[in-house]
């Protein structure tokens, strides 16, 4: 069983992941690196001003949370602002190769977690089911959480990171309960349970700078990117659904010949 | 009515308990993977990973 459902999670994974990462290759990569060309630009803004205020901009308590992107995440972990570069992927092929595998692990995961679901709850494992679980999978993951958190492109102000992702998993956890127990639960009371589980993180509200800031990053871009990174986010998950049913048939198949 | 291989609904509890331990194990796993892929902190993770984090809306940076 266990080997199966690895085999079928890998495969399944690799193959979504291999699509997906053509997709992403014209559609949200291109969008990243043309934000990238504002991000570096309020980047060395930022960093001449970094020189002309020195340690006043780095403790001045009126901008206690304020994120510009890479910049700042890499100058807190340095403490001093070094030249140092850190190593990342080259522009190109090796960009493209890293950001594949990325992908790829990613719905590795998304279809180990379809197939842990679907066996926790003892459902048949078909194409149909699979792609269901893998729809509401998109809206715990991707749908809810950015109602409050938008798609970020690079270079886009936001609050810290840390809290960011623990409003995200937060956000994940309580949808994915609500979803559950709106669908599969027999009991009209639980169903009226699942609203404010639902709401819940969405009333307590996602981390955000207190004053607003000026972003380097045109809205029709951003607005462009998050419609995008959205669906790009949905068809990795109904196309990992839909390898997940087909794959467990079709190693169900050879598992079961040399028994036989 | 179905055939063993198409059917997950198990009959025994064996058969049951390992797919218990077959789903725990992949759950275990897809979240793990999701995470380093999506989550983890260290730099050269969040470089590779950085459009794919963007791509798929996880919080990035």
């Amino acid at each position: 069983m266990i080997t199966r459902v690895l085999a079928v999670g890998l495969l399944a994974g690799l193959c979504a992941g291999l699509a997906v990462s053509a997709l992403q290759s014209f559609t949200t990569t291109p969008i990243i690196l043309a934000a990238e060309v504002f991000e570096n630009a309020e980047e060395a803004k930022a960093d001449s001003a970094a020189f002309d205020a020195g340690a006043d901009r780095i403790f001045a308590p009126a901008q206690p949370h304020l994120i510009l992107v890479h910049g700042d995440a890499r100058s807190e972990e340095d403490s001093a602002p070094s030249n140092k570069e850190e190593w990342a992927p080259q522009d190109g092929m090796e960009r493209t190769v890293f950001t594949s595998v990325a992908t790829i692990a990613t719905a590795i995961g998304f279809a180990l977690i379809i197939l842990a679901g679907m066996l926790f709850s003892g459902d048949v494992i078909n194409e149909q089911r699979a792609m269901v679980w893998a729809a509401a999978g998109f809206v715990a993951a991707g749908l809810a959480p950015a109602v409050g958190l938008s798609p970020e492109l690079p270079g886009m102000a936001a609050a810290g990171l840390p809290g960011r992702q623990e409003w995200w998993l937060a956000t994940v956890l309580c949808t994915a309960v609500a979803l559950w127990l709106f669908l599969r639960s027999d009991n009209n009371w639980l169903r009226l349970l699942a609203v404010p589980i639902v709401l819940a993180p969405h009333i307590w509200g996602a981390p955000h700078l207190a004053e607003s800031h000026e972003s380097g990053v045109p809205a029709e871009l951003a607005a462009q990117f998050a419609a995008t990174s959205l669906a790009v986010q949905a068809t990795l998950w109904i196309l990992t659904g839909f390898f997940v049913g087909f794959l467990w048939h079709k190693l169900g198949y050879l598992n079961a010949r040399p028994a036989a | 009515m179905n055939t063993q291989v198409d059917t997950i609904p198990v009959v025994s509890g064996s058969e049951r308990s390992g797919a218990l331990i077959a789903a725990t194990v992949a759950f275990v796993f897809g979240v793990g993977l999701v995470f380093t892929t999506g989550f983890a902190h260290p730099t050269t993770i969040h470089n590779a990973a950085h459009d794919t984090r963007h791509a798929l809306s996880f919080p990035c940076h």
